[in-house]
């Protein structure tokens, strides 16, 4: 859990059955009761999320500087054009993009097999959420610290563990281009598989027994019962964790910041990253929030995505 | 309730959490839920394999907590030579959390970390569980417009808006305060909604019967709802609690004064400050996820359902 932000995944709640009632006599008091219940949040909402917002999309537009106040000049597209003609930008996506396509397959494959392994052997359950969902909830700073140690060039322990496989002069993990970004990944694998086990451990218990019980008088072995019980009936988990995994791949900062700080060179340079760049070290807010909303478009399309597919199982299954 | 947990994970929680809390049973304790197989040839064999592959793969993921702990018990100076001196000496010592205890920046991070953590998850909470309230409960005008901006937040993920965000608390003089970490993290949209499910699945004849006997909004709130929801109250300051203590992004940006840093924060810069001193760094990682250790073991639970029920992925 890189920051306190909730990420969902919005088959969220819809007005229910009481929207049509509107306008009985009752509903003077219910509405401004409704309202004064809703301000608190409503205030923190609009302020730091609503207009955070607006106010992004606006500096898009202009030559916004971080020394200057005010919004500065007019810009017009150019901060956009500047950022989709600019070799770091999509160098960035590039590296965002090689990221989910290191993690995103352990860290569903891995996490199903732990969690039907789990599932099955009835002992130690504690022992195997220690080893395997502890890790998600520490810091991100904590994690970095272990394994930016585990891959120190030639004394570390990944480094002993390549010597025993003999690699006399194994190279330096996070500090070679072409492998710093496998060292990321690795860590990532590591810190965040334990958020997919406990969502498939949960979906692998809202199976009722009885289909495995049918199946096994049937004569299934156990791999077959998996393959035509369990995994189908993990479709919906699978949608979701995929998904969740992507987004959640797309806003990947933490982890680089404290490991590599994009480096060596740009070579593990993120969107995240180039944002915060453009605008705390190079003060320039504009083109920094040009950035942001081309990565909020990025992963509100894959939300959406998600979305579809969903609807599509969904209908299917009615 | 199968179809409501796989389908998404805030709808998990209204059912699905009200369900586990009332017969006792929750993701943390499946253990009883295993098909027995244990009696047929191919059943049995399977249960082995699985046993010994699980095993296999749950110490090969504590070998870097445990390499770490080990690091953090070695002298700094056995640390610097490398790998295979740390793993043969077995002389342990305290040294590194004595020198990191003694000093005052972790009490400094600590500090910052808790106070925080705790301030965002008493506004969090309230304020989500009242809109939760508003929204399950009560039919006003505008009802439908605030849904569609809910649930145009959630597709905002926070970490995108730290450049506005951080130009706002710079105008609102905010900057280097707490507040500039607790305030941007009171409006947790998925909060909202899963005490708003959770809420939807209270039945309404206790509330009837307080109204009949005069009580307000307010009071059937404070008095009927929030006592009955007390395993999302639970769940959902932990998760929170969880969130803001590991925020790394925020923090970072809107903290400058070594003396306000939280935890993540403080630990960001320990590799430079603390140079070749490699069990001391170890042992800051190991003091700063302590915290939470600790709160996994109380409330594991909690925090297990919290998570997989509101689908929180940073």
């Amino acid at each position: 859990m890189t920051t306190a932000e909730l990420q969902t995944t919005a088959t969220v709640a819809r007005p229910s059955r009481f929207d049509d009632e509107v306008g009985g006599p009752r509903t003077q008091g219910m509405t401004r009761a409704g309202w004064l219940f809703l301000a608190p949040f409503a205030v923190f909402y609009i302020l730091f999320l609503i207009w955070p917002v607006i106010y992004m999309v606006i500096t898009s537009f202009f030559n916004t500087s971080m020394v200057r106040s005010g919004l500065g000049s007019f810009a017009g597209l150019a901060n956009y054009h500047e950022m989709l003609t600019k070799p770091d930008f999509w160098g960035a996506l590039w590296h965002t993009i090689q990221f989910t396509i290191y993690t995103t397959p352990p860290l569903v494959i891995l996490s199903f097999v732990f969690a039907l392994l789990a599932n099955r052997v009835r002992h130690a359950q504690w022992f195997f959420r220690l080893a395997f969902f502890v890790p998600f909830i520490l810091p991100s700073a904590a994690i970095a610290l272990i394994w930016t140690f585990i891959f120190t060039p030639s004394t570390g322990l990944w480094n002993e563990f390549q010597s025993l496989l003999g690699d006399p002069a194994p190279l330096p993990v996070l500090g070679t281009p072409s492998l710093a970004m496998i060292g990321i990944a690795i860590t990532t694998v590591w810190w965040t598989i334990g958020f997919n086990f406990v969502l498939y451990l949960a979906g692998l218990q809202d199976i009722p027994r009885e289909l495995y019980e049918a199946a096994a008088v049937d004569g299934a072995t156990p791999w077959q019962q998996i393959r035509s019980i369990t995994i189908p009936l993990l479709s919906r988990t699978t949608t979701l964790v995929l998904l969740l995994q992507i987004v959640a791949s797309m806003k990947i900062f933490d982890q680089v910041y404290l490991m590599t700080s994009g480096g060596p060179g740009v070579s593990t340079q993120v969107l995240l990253g180039l944002v915060t760049n453009t605008a705390f070290t190079d003060n320039r807010i504009g083109a920094a929030s040009a950035a942001s909303v081309l990565l909020f478009i990025v992963i509100l399309i894959i939300t959406l995505a998600r979305q579809i597919v969903e609807s599509i199982q969904n209908r299917r299954e009615a | 309730m199968t179809e409501s947990t796989t389908a998404s994970p805030t709808t998990v929680s209204t059912s699905g959490r009200a369900r586990r809390a009332r017969n006792g049973v929750s993701i943390a304790a499946p253990a009883a839920r295993v098909v027995d197989n244990s009696g047929k040839g191919s059943g049995r064999t399977f249960n082995i394999v699985s046993w010994v592959v699980l095993i296999v793969f749950a110490v090969l993921w504590l070998i870097p907590s445990l390499w770490a702990i080990k690091t953090s018990l070695t002298s700094n100076s056995t640390s610097a030579i490398g790998a295979g001196p740390i793993l043969r000496d077995w002389h342990l010592t305290f040294g590194s959390y004595k020198t990191l205890l003694s000093g005052s920046d972790l009490w400094h991070w600590y500090l910052s970390s808790f106070v925080t953590s705790i301030l965002t998850v008493v506004f969090a909470v309230t304020f989500g569980a009242m809109a939760g309230y508003a929204l399950s409960r009560l039919r006003f005008r505008g009802r439908r417009l605030v849904f569609l901006l809910l649930i145009g937040g959630i597709l905002v993920p926070p970490q995108v808006l730290i450049v506005p965000v951080f130009q706002f608390l710079n105008v609102i003089h905010l900057l280097n305060t707490y507040w500039a970490v607790i305030l941007p993290q009171i409006p947790a949209v998925v909060a909202v909604f899963v005490f708003k499910q959770f809420f939807d699945g209270i039945p309404h004849d206790f509330e009837e019967s307080a109204r009949i006997d005069g009580a307000g909004y307010w009071r059937t709130f404070r008095s009927i709802i929030l006592p009955l929801s007390r395993p999302v109250v639970a769940a959902m300051a932990i998760i929170t609690f969880v969130g803001t203590w590991n925020n790394l992004i925020l923090p970072l940006f809107v903290l400058s004064n070594p003396k306000l840093m939280t935890i993540p924060v403080g630990l960001a810069t320990v590799q430079g400050s603390y140079g070749q001193r490699l069990s001391d760094i170890q042992a800051s990682s190991i003091l700063g996820a302590l915290p939470l250790v600790i709160l996994f073991l109380i409330f594991q639970r909690q925090i297990v359902e919290g998570v997989a029920g509101s689908g929180l992925k940073g």
